[in-house]
């Protein structure tokens, strides 16, 4: 398990998600899902639909977008922003890949509620 | 006069080449200059070796410094002679002759082959694809009649060498780890291409292998991989990579890490020391590219001079130096938010391209088949210019710029009656439109029956439909196909047939072939393009799992709150005080919240974390459960009664062959869920008469029923006829649900297929047609022996582990 302080902290390698998947990384303060596009982009959301809290990490990742398993909302990968008619936001994160190893900025992660 | 300053360069290959003749251009005298070359030879210009492999060049036509004009330029020439160590403190570095005293040191030297590390790797017959030794070497295997070779990596290296040896005349394999080719540089649409150009030589293409070991004894023979297949070799060449070439560096104290450590000036550690070419590494990136080495070797030549310089990573592009193959990719494909693209895709004519696109930018290019605007868009990669003006033509390339656009019914219109609509079957636009009039065709079905065109790979449909509208003009209704989704015009139906036509056999073909307007599908097309991959080529696909629904991706039903439910087969309903009490031990072990009774005659234990998936089914797998795959299109449970062996109705063993078609039929993969049931009188306790699949047992045997539904739509089966033995009823289900797995639309249950194919129809087809449902039940049995794993066991022994365990868990520091 890693601490929380460093600017960027490491959570895993990039061949550690599966292209077009997504694996969950657990905080204090909720779950977040880290994506990985076909062509090796990743993206960290959220990983809560604001529409009845599917998990997203769960989701068909087609593009940047990925699309919720509970009822098909479809949410840009980059600004976490629903598709189409459905409204709502997803919270995403910096997340970087470097020398293959995936880092998350640790500063913009959500603290946990005390 | 004052004494020059001694600069020292180790290394003689392309970045110090392009850093001498910087440096000697600017100030011929600045500096006493000694140039250590480990290979015996001037330098050559590396990125066209594979041409000299090819045949196409010699190596004199590579030669950018021959000693001669090393010498003319007054530079002492140490070639064959490698520098063992430098000495910071002395400014000295060793070699063979002694010691050479520097006043600046430039560190060029360069990287090595990466060896996988197998067993057999220093077999006397592999060998790296690095310096003119290779290649010659490798042209001497290439001389022996027959010979084989296999290539290790699918970049941009190792399939130069395998065309090269192939045009030689080898028999080449190439074997890449990853999924597609040239996964750096390439999509998965582009890298289809690719391989399918690669194949069309000869070449054999084997992605997704991990080499296990390099097998010979005096020399090589063979290649083992992990999956078991052995390909035989003469040769064995290593294309998987390099590394930087840092020893020497390390040694002396230098920073280093992959590469040796330089800033924008390409200074190393010690501000006397520069370092230029593979061997660095700066701000993180190693670099592999000669643009981006040759920029770093002239602001090195600048720094020597004293003058101010910085070295700015640039965007690269790749082409891969294959004759014949067309194929362009540049810009940055990683690592960044808030992008678009653009996609357009030519099946007939093999192409394909896409512009990533970035705040109205381009920030990355993949051309295949075309790539005479590489460049153009490369230009503006660089100059970061604004297409918003040039956006809706953008992707047509520079010619196109300035005309207006184009109106395709216009376009047509113009078109002369010699020109070609369908490349398949050689019919022109004169044709199309003289059967039109001559024989009154109103709709497309009629002018493929009558030209055959668009009859064969169905490509060329839409402009068929515009000859159809140019010629008959309002008198011309277009077919009413409901687009699979929004990344094609196409309907199921012609999908399906053109996967089938054109035998495309993985995701990326059928976008690519089938002219996909996006790059990866979206969530809907790519299940029903999966499941009709799975069902047409039931030995050759491989199941993309990411393209599957959560709940067949993890052999679970997701529920609301995230968790998930479990359901183990229970066979035609039956259990036992032995399965009954480990479900109950499960239960209690997992903590599991909730177990209900379904109405398929199973047990669903709800509320299970995904965590503990697996550690539950392997404790249900002791108990000799398999998945009950409640959460697939495919097979769910067949109900049965107790029929005649308890009661005093049946007049069949209903539940015997309930049991019987579930084992048949199990681990079917169906276009959407499948729910059958056998009761053993008309009494119809097992309510068969409203299932997908039901059977009705009766004195003289067995009433087939189908096209049953229970659920949105409520609807009583359909009878499709009556067969005298159970095993009969077996063979006619069978044959009957491969005939709805070839023809169903993604998610269409039974009864809506049949209603749009006709009852009659399938019972002609199944009942009537012994030949045709032979063939039904034939394929059906085929693709079971694929089918037939249980997903829980294998997810027990460890498969797609990463499905089941987070990433990374992470904790608040205490202090915070």
């Amino acid at each position: 398990m890693t601490a929380m302080t460093a600017e960027w902290i490491e959570i895993g390698r990039l061949e550690d998600i599966p292209r077009a998947g997504a694996r969950v990384v657990k905080t204090p303060a909720g779950c977040i899902a880290v994506f990985r596009t076909e062509d090796d982009r990743v993206y960290a959301l959220n990983d809560r639909c604001p529409h009845k809290g599917g998990p997203l990490s769960q989701g068909i990742v087609h593009g940047t977008s990925v699309t919720c398993p509970l009822h098909n909302w479809v949410f840009d990968l980059a600004s976490g922003v629903a598709q189409g008619a459905d409204e709502g936001q997803v919270a995403t994160y910096p997340v970087t890949v470097r020398d293959g190893v995936l880092l998350i900025a640790g500063a913009r992660l959500p603290a946990a509620e005390e | 006069m004052t004494t020059k300053k001694k600069l020292v360069v180790i290394g003689a290959g392309m970045a110090s080449g392009r850093l001498l003749e910087t440096l000697l251009e600017a100030a011929p005298d600045a500096y006493d200059i000694t140039l250590f070359g480990a290979e015996p030879r001037g330098n050559y210009n590396r990125i066209m070796l594979s041409p000299v492999l090819a045949g196409d060049k010699a190596y004199e036509d590579i030669v950018t410094h021959d000693a001669a004009w090393y010498a003319g330029k007054g530079i002492a020439c140490r070639f064959g002679e490698a520098v063992t160590r430098i000495d910071r403190d002395a400014k000295t570095v060793t070699s063979a002759g002694g010691e050479t005293p520097y006043d600046k040191l430039v560190i060029a030297t360069g990287s090595a082959p990466f060896i996988i590390p197998v067993a057999g790797r220093d077999l006397p017959g592999v060998r790296a694809f690095r310096d003119l030794d290779d290649v010659e070497a490798m042209i001497e295997a290439a001389g022996q009649p027959g010979a084989r070779a296999v290539v290790i990596g699918g970049g941009l290296l190792g399939l130069e060498a395998a065309a090269a040896l192939r045009s030689r005349g080898m028999e080449v394999v190439v074997l890449h780890l990853m999924g597609h080719l040239m996964e750096r540089q390439l999509d998965p649409a582009a890298g289809h291409l690719l391989r399918k150009e690669l194949e069309g030589r000869g070449i054999t293409v084997h992605t997704q292998a991990q080499t296990k070991a390099i097998l010979g004894n005096e020399s090589v023979e063979a290649v083992l991989l992990d999956d078991g297949t052995v390909y035989p070799a003469d040769l064995v060449v290593m294309a998987v990579g390099i590394r930087p070439e840092t020893r020497l560096a390390v040694d002396a104290g230098l920073e280093v890490e992959r590469g040796i450590l330089i800033d924008d000036q390409a200074l190393t550690s010690d501000p006397d020391i520069l370092a230029v070419g593979e061997c660095v590494e700066h701000q993180r990136v190693c670099y592999g590219l000669v643009a981006p080495l040759y920029t770093m070797a002239s602001v090195a030549a600048k720094t020597l001079l004293g003058e101010t310089a910085a070295f700015r990573p640039l965007e690269t592009a790749t082409q891969l130096k294959v004759t014949g193959v067309n194929l362009y990719s540049a810009g940055d494909f990683a690592d960044a938010e808030d992008r678009e693209e653009i996609v357009l895709r030519d099946a007939a004519s093999g192409i394909y391209k896409r512009l990533v696109l970035k705040e109205n930018r381009i920030v990355g290019a993949v051309l295949y088949g075309e790539a005479a605007d590489g460049p153009w868009f490369f230009d503006h990669i660089r100059n970061r210019t604004d297409i918003s003006e040039m956006r809706e033509t953008l992707i047509f390339g520079q010619s196109f710029q300035g005309g207006a656009p184009l109106d395709p019914m216009a376009a047509v219109a113009a078109l002369p009656d010699e020109a070609e609509i369908c490349g398949c079957n050689g019919v022109c636009k004169g044709r199309i439109v003289g059967a039109i009039r001559e024989k009154g065709l109103t709709t497309l079905d009629e002018v493929r029956a009558h030209t055959k065109a668009s009859a064969s790979c169905g490509t060329c449909t839409g402009l068929v439909e515009q000859v159809m509208q140019a010629t008959l003009g309002d008198a011309f209704t277009p077919q009413a196909v409901t687009p699979m989704c929004g990344c094609t015009p196409l309907g199921h139906d012609e999908v399906r047939r053109l996967i089938r036509a054109k035998e495309l056999k993985s995701i990326p073909a059928v976008m690519q072939e089938l002219e996909w307007r996006s790059s990866g599908g979206c969530a809907k097309c790519r299940p029903a393009l999966n499941y009709y991959l799975v069902c047409d080529w039931p030995d050759e696909y491989a199941d993309d799992y990411q393209s599957r629904f959560i709940n067949e991706r993890v052999h679970a039903n997701i529920q609301k709150d995230g968790t998930y439910s479990v359901v183990p087969r229970m066979w035609g309903g039956m259990t036992s005080a032995k399965e009954l009490r480990a479900i109950a031990d499960v239960v209690d072990k997992f903590d599991i919240p909730a177990v209900k009774v379904t109405g398929g005659q199973r047990i669903d234990m709800l509320g299970i974390r995904k965590e503990d998936l697996p550690a539950v089914w392997e404790d249900l797998g002791k108990a000799g459960f398999v998945s009950g795959h409640a959460y697939a299109k495919g097979l769910r449970t067949v109900k049965t009664c107790v029929g005649s062996d308890w009661c005093r109705f049946g007049t069949q063993d209903s539940t015997g062959l309930g049991i019987a078609i579930e084992k048949f039929m199990w681990g079917s993969w169906t276009p959407a869920k499948v729910k059958m049931a056998v009761s053993g009188c008309p009494r119809n306790c097992a309510e068969a008469t409203c299932k997908d699949v039901g059977v009705i047992c009766v004195d003289s045997g067995f009433e087939i029923h189908f096209a049953g539904a229970a659920g949105l739509d409520i609807k009583g089966t359909e009878v499709l006829g009556h067969v005298a033995t159970a095993e009969e009823a077996l063979r006619h289900i069978a044959a009957l649900v491969q005939m709805y797995r070839e023809q169903g639309h993604y998610l269409e249950r039974i009864y809506k297929w049949a209603k749009r194919i006709g009852l009659d129809e399938i019972r002609r087809q199944i009942m009537d047609d012994a030949g045709r449902r032979a063939a039904y039940y034939e394929r059906f049995v085929f693709s079971q022996q694929f089918a037939q794993v249980d997903p829980w066991s294998e997810r027990v022994s460890g498969k797609d582990k990463h499905e089941f365990n987070p990433l990374a868990i992470l904790e608040l520091e205490a202090a915070q």
